[in-house]
């Protein structure tokens, strides 16, 4: 019982620790619309990754793209562009670009920024001055689609 | 029409995969109304407009068809069963005043209007002879007394064309609905126009995005089994986006309502319609 609450708070510590690195969301340097180094220092974990992507309440990326990979989840929105194949189309640093704020990429895109915590008109007060997703989460979405590849 | 490139793809490759608005007609008991028509002049972007009936299943359209079995019709009857209801401190019910219901076609399709310097809705001529006439209390804005009545009132008006007054002195709020319409809101940063304008006819994930017309409204929504106001649904969008919605029945919304109005000109009253 002890060592469990002692890993808990361990891992607490670890936890805000990396966060304290990450670059913050109004620091992400884009150079014409990508971002070159991870925004935690870290490479990121793709299975979490694509758990992020599907998640209705994180990334929900599939809201707007359908993805072959994910064809266990229903209902793919098609918005976006297909997300099959998206490794050979974009590098990482566009990829971390394009996630973190697309609109330094695709100008007017109704894509959402998913690494921006300002600047919003109206946000609801539980997303105040909030991210839509962590910096950790970012990086482990980019590791996910560097996956999807054209086989 | 308005397709993405990648979904012309996906729909060669799928074929019967639902894309953009479906072809079917409405009949309702038996009588045609309009679905599509050509979008009126002031709409920039769109070329044709289409009502949200065309973008649900079949299931959903099949019960907007017949009035026996739109679920939207038990609240209707209630809306009949108040308009005969006496209320408040004079005595009156709608019906003391009001001859006959049916006096009120054409009413929704003029809605919402300038009245005294202000936009008055639906809501709140219903509200003004209550508290006015009747001596009785306010309904609240979306509550189910309210949507009865906005229903029983908009059925008189049903296959008559949308056709609300935009000049004059209705061109400021028709104008602040519009920069309502087109300014991103919320963590989403999403303005109706992303949805309604850009997108509608593809899917967001298990919705197929119409382009948010108002015509069908109140709407019966199989999702929470009642009638829903236009400002409710408003609200929603609002909330999906992450935004904090305006408030119901106040100054924003019912310049927003005036704007969509006026992009659905020319699409009949279908009120009450059956939505997801
Ligand atoms: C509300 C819709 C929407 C959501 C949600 C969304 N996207 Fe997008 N995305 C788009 C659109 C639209 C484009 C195409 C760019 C444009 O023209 O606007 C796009 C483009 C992209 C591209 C470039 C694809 C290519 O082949 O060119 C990537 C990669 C991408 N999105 C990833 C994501 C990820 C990852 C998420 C979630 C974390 C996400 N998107 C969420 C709408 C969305
Ligand atoms: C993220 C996408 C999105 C945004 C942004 C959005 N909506 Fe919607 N809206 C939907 C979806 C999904 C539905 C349900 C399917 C449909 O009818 O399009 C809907 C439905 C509606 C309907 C009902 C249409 C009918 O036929 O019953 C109206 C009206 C509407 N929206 C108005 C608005 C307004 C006004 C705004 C801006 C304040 C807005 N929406 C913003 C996604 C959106």
């Amino acid at each position: 019982m002890k060592n469990v609450l002692g890993a808990a708070i361990f891992a607490a510590l670890i936890a805000t620790t990396a966060s304290a690195e990450d670059v913050k969301p109004m620091e992400v340097a884009f150079v014409d619309g990508t971002v070159e180094v991870s925004l935690t220092g870290k490479a990121g974990d793709a299975a979490e990754g694509r758990k992020v992507f599907a998640n209705r309440k994180q990334g929900n990326c599939l809201a707007c793209h359908t993805n072959a990979d994910l064809s266990e989840e229903s209902f793919h929105g098609e918005v976006g562009p297909p997300m099959d194949g998206v490794a050979g189309r974009w590098s990482e640093a566009e990829l971390r670009g394009i996630v973190t704020n697309s609109k330094m990429m695709f100008e007017g895109t109704i894509m959402p920024a998913f690494y921006k915590d300002t600047g919003y008109t109206r946000p609801l007060d539980d997303f105040a001055g909030k991210s839509i997703l962590t910096a950790q989460q970012v990086e482990d979405v980019v590791a996910y689609l560097m996956t999807l590849k054209e086989e | 029409m308005n397709l993405k490139p990648w979904i012309a793809i996906a729909a060669i490759s799928l074929s019967g995969a639902a894309f953009a608005q479906d072809s079917s007609s409405l009949s309702v008991e038996g009588e045609a109304l309009l679905t599509e028509t050509a979008a009126p002049e002031h709409m920039e972007n769109v070329d044709t407009i289409y009502s949200g009936w065309r973008f649900r299943s079949g299931e959903t359209q099949a019960l907007q068809t017949d009035d026996f079995d739109n679920p939207a019709m038990i609240f209707v009857d209630k809306g009949i069963d108040l308009w005969a209801k006496v209320d408040g401190t004079e005595g009156k019910s709608c019906s003391s005043c009001h001859e006959d219901v049916a006096d009120f076609a054409g009413l929704r399709t003029t809605l919402p209007r300038v009245e005294d310097a202000g936009l008055v809705t639906m809501e709140n001529l219903v509200n003004e002879c209550r508290t006015e006439r009747m001596g009785a209390e306010a309904w609240k804005y979306s509550k189910g007394n309210m949507t009865a009545m906005t229903a029983l009132i908009g059925l008189q008006s049903r296959g008559m064309a949308m056709n609300v007054a935009i000049d004059g002195d209705a061109a400021p709020f028709w104008e602040k609905g519009k920069e309502l319409y087109y300014t991103r809101v919320g963590q989403l940063d999403m303005s109706c126009s992303n949805c309604h304008e850009d997108n509608y006819g593809t899917m967001i994930r298990a919705d197929h995005l119409s382009q948010g017309q108002i015509n069908g409204f109140p709407t019966y929504r199989l999702k929470n089994a009642k009638l829903n106001s236009i400002h409710g649904r408003f609200k929603g969008c609002m909330k999906n986006i992450r935004a904090t919605p305006f408030a119901e029945g106040g100054e924003e919304f019912k310049a927003l309502e005036l704007y969509l109005a006026s992009r659905g000109e020319g699409l009949v009253v279908e009120t009450p319609s059956v939505r997801n």
